[in-house]
């Protein structure tokens, strides 16, 4: 068995507005295994940026973890106080953003950037910190580093950019990188070369990833293991091809159903009907109950747990339990899946 | 290899960034042409005040009672006023005083307006909502009977003139810095920043305050002629510099009485102060634009 380094059980995160309380994140487990890839799919609003920033605990002032536990090394840090949590992020947990454009500060040198961490975290001086910098913008594979150091974000293009953010999350040599959707704002050959670039580094720094993304193309190419989250909850985590050959919770593979595949016979991509449920109404049942072509009474009215194939993979669907009502031979979204019951 | 290096030091001497937006800034000032007059007066004064007094060595308080209410000649460029002292003088040396009372009582307003406005902006909720209703009662006396009330609650003098009219810059500051914080502290770098372990304290001082110096330097300048303003109207209501100082307010006051005869006694310093605050003004207004290249294309 693989060592984990981060486990993540029972997350609930909430935020309190106005109109009420908004769970953003419903009951979310997973693991981490070290040096290993997990990928969070999910479409918008399902929760998965939400998740990795109860990781780092960097909710907006209205988001609160109500629930759960994050085993970080066996350690919760949701019990760590925030002197000691900063300690940790940049440090031992960073976190990559979405957007390369804005997410460097336009008034400092992508140098004076990278080297913020290096002296907050390792106490370098300047300019152990500036040569640092250099080095770890070869690492990343910028072309002539010693001139970039010196340059302003507005110098560098949209995937040097990305590039230059990888470099600041890895100057600390984190046991684990955030990655919350690196790739969506790049064209897709830079797409491509980033995601190369993040597999690489995990080989040679032995890293954790966390990558968040909903392209499930991206999720095959990159990840050892996958949690599918649906409504704020995760509705199916298992190995990457397990994950792709054989889905079992009908959203998963309604979703794989729903991609363009070129070595399938395909006259259709067939579609998930309806849409994802309101925070502020969510169904009583399984939340993906009211899209579900399988759907019983007993998904309409209970929520079903994660269940455990004894494997390690894990599905949120009644039709894997001995309580299931229905056929014993399903017909999800055209494909045939065994009822365990 | 010395080609090699020398080729890099030239390319690296061609190409830097830092000078590249100085330049950049320079470039659309220049365009302004009244940004520039302005700028001349304003750097025009400063020098006067630092070397006028050197340079002009008539005592500004030596009284000549057989030359009083002389109008401009040659011996007395600006005339003498009602004890005949020498009204020139008494303008380069009430110069220093002027840009002093106006840097001075910005700075002390703009130091805790920034800080408020930037906890303000940055912390929201409570915090925000305290300061900002505290910054709104400021907002709601007109300034200058707010310097007023103050300078009557403190005493009429030179330094409880500053740190009154330094009180009424506050509102103004915090306001147009918990703006830009705002949108600021939205951005994805300060996430990163955190997301880097970054405590708030660093975040706004080095990350936030950097970018949203623009504005504060622009709002400093125009604050400075409101400023020179208020003090003249307070010296002129005998609340802040007292006599015999040779302050420009203090001298229009002086110079009421003997408007018929001696007009020259209030238009001097009357003049003085328009090209002070005119200057500042449109000095000002042309920073804003060549600071801010998108509000003005």
């Amino acid at each position: 068995m693989e060592e984990t380094i981060l486990d993540v059980r029972g997350l609930r995160t909430s935020f309190f507005t106005d109109e009420g309380e908004v769970k953003a994140v419903d009951g979310v487990s997973f693991s981490v295994p070290k040096g290993k890839t997990l990928g969070i799919v999910g479409e918008s609003g399902s929760g998965k940026s939400i998740t990795s920033l109860s990781i780092l605990r960097l909710l907006a002032e209205n988001g609160k973890v109500v629930d759960g536990e994050i085993r970080y090394k066996g350690e919760n840090i949701l019990d760590f106080s925030e002197k000691k949590m900063r300690s940790l992020r940049g440090n031992k947990i960073s976190m990559i953003f979405q957007e390369p454009m804005t997410s460097l500060n336009p008034v400092f040198t992508v140098g004076q950037q990278i080297s913020e961490s290096l002296t907050t975290h390792q106490g370098m001086n300047k300019k152990q910190a500036m040569a640092k910098s250099v080095d770890l913008l070869k690492l990343v594979g910028i072309p002539s580093p010693e001139k970039r150091v010196t340059q302003y974000p507005y110098e560098l293009s949209g995937g040097m950019r990305q590039r230059v953010m990888i470099a600041m999350a890895l100057a600390c040599n984190p046991e684990i990188l955030v990655a919350d959707e690196p790739t969506t704002a790049l064209d897709v050959t830079i797409q491509a070369q980033i995601l190369g670039l993040i597999k690489d580094l995990q080989n040679r720094l032995g890293m954790s990833v966390i990558l968040i993304t909903h392209d499930l193309g991206v999720v095959a190419e990159t990840c050892d293991y996958v949690a599918v989250m649906y409504a704020g909850q995760v509705v199916e985590y298992s190995d990457v091809r397990t994950l792709f050959r054989k889905p079992r919770h009908p959203y998963t593979v309604g979703l794989l159903k729903s991609l363009p595949r070129p070595d399938a016979d395909q006259e259709k991509l067939v579609p998930i009907h309806g849409m994802v449920p309101s925070p502020f109404n969510m169904p009583k049942g399984c939340r993906f109950a009211p899209r579900c072509p399988a759907a019983t009474d007993l998904c309409r009215e209970k929520l079903p747990d994660l269940f455990d194939d004894g494997e390690g993979n894990q599905v949120r669907c009644w039709i894997y339990d001995e309580e299931w009502p229905g056929p014993k031979e399903v017909d999800v979204f055209g494909e045939k899946r065994i009822a365990q019951g | 290899m010395s080609e090699q290096t020398a080729k890099a030091t030239t390319s690296e001497k061609a190409y830097n960034p830092r000078l590249e937006l100085y330049k950049g800034f320079w470039r659309r000032f220049k365009k302004n042409k009244s940004a520039l007059v302005g700028g001349i007066i304003v750097l025009f004064f400063i020098l006067l005040a630092i070397f006028g007094p050197m340079l002009v060595n008539t005592n500004p308080n030596a009284t000549d009672i057989a030359n009083k209410l002389q109008p401009p000649s040659g011996e007395h460029w600006f005339g003498t006023d009602n004890y005949g002292r020498d009204i020139f003088a008494r303008i380069v040396h009430g110069t220093k005083l002027t840009l002093v009372v106006g840097f001075v009582s910005v700075m002390i307003g703009g130091i805790i307006g920034v800080l408020f406005g930037i906890v303000s902006g940055y912390y929201g909720g409570k915090v925000d909502t305290i300061i900002m209703r505290l910054m709104d009662i400021l907002l709601a006396f007109p300034g200058i009977l707010l310097a007023l009330a103050i300078v009557s609650v403190l005493g009429g003098s030179l330094q409880n003139m500053i740190i009154a009219i330094g009180i009424f810059s506050v509102p103004t500051f915090a306001r147009i810095v918990r703006g830009s914080t705002l949108s600021v502290r939205k951005l994805e770098y300060i996430d990163a920043m955190r997301a880097l372990g970054a405590s708030d304290f660093r975040i706004i001082f080095k990350h936030i305050l950097p970018n949203v110096l623009s504005p504060i330097i622009v709002q400093a300048t125009l604050r400075i002629a409101t400023a020179v303003l208020t003090a003249s109207g307070l010296s002129f209501l005998g609340l802040g510099a007292q006599p015999p100082t040779p302050e420009w307010g203090a001298m229009l006051s002086a110079g009421r009485s003997y408007m018929a005869e001696s007009p020259h006694m209030i238009l001097i310093p009357g003049l003085a102060i328009v090209l002070v605050v005119l200057a500042f003004n449109i000095f000002g207004d042309g920073l804003r634009d060549a600071l801010d290249p998108k509000a003005n294309k």
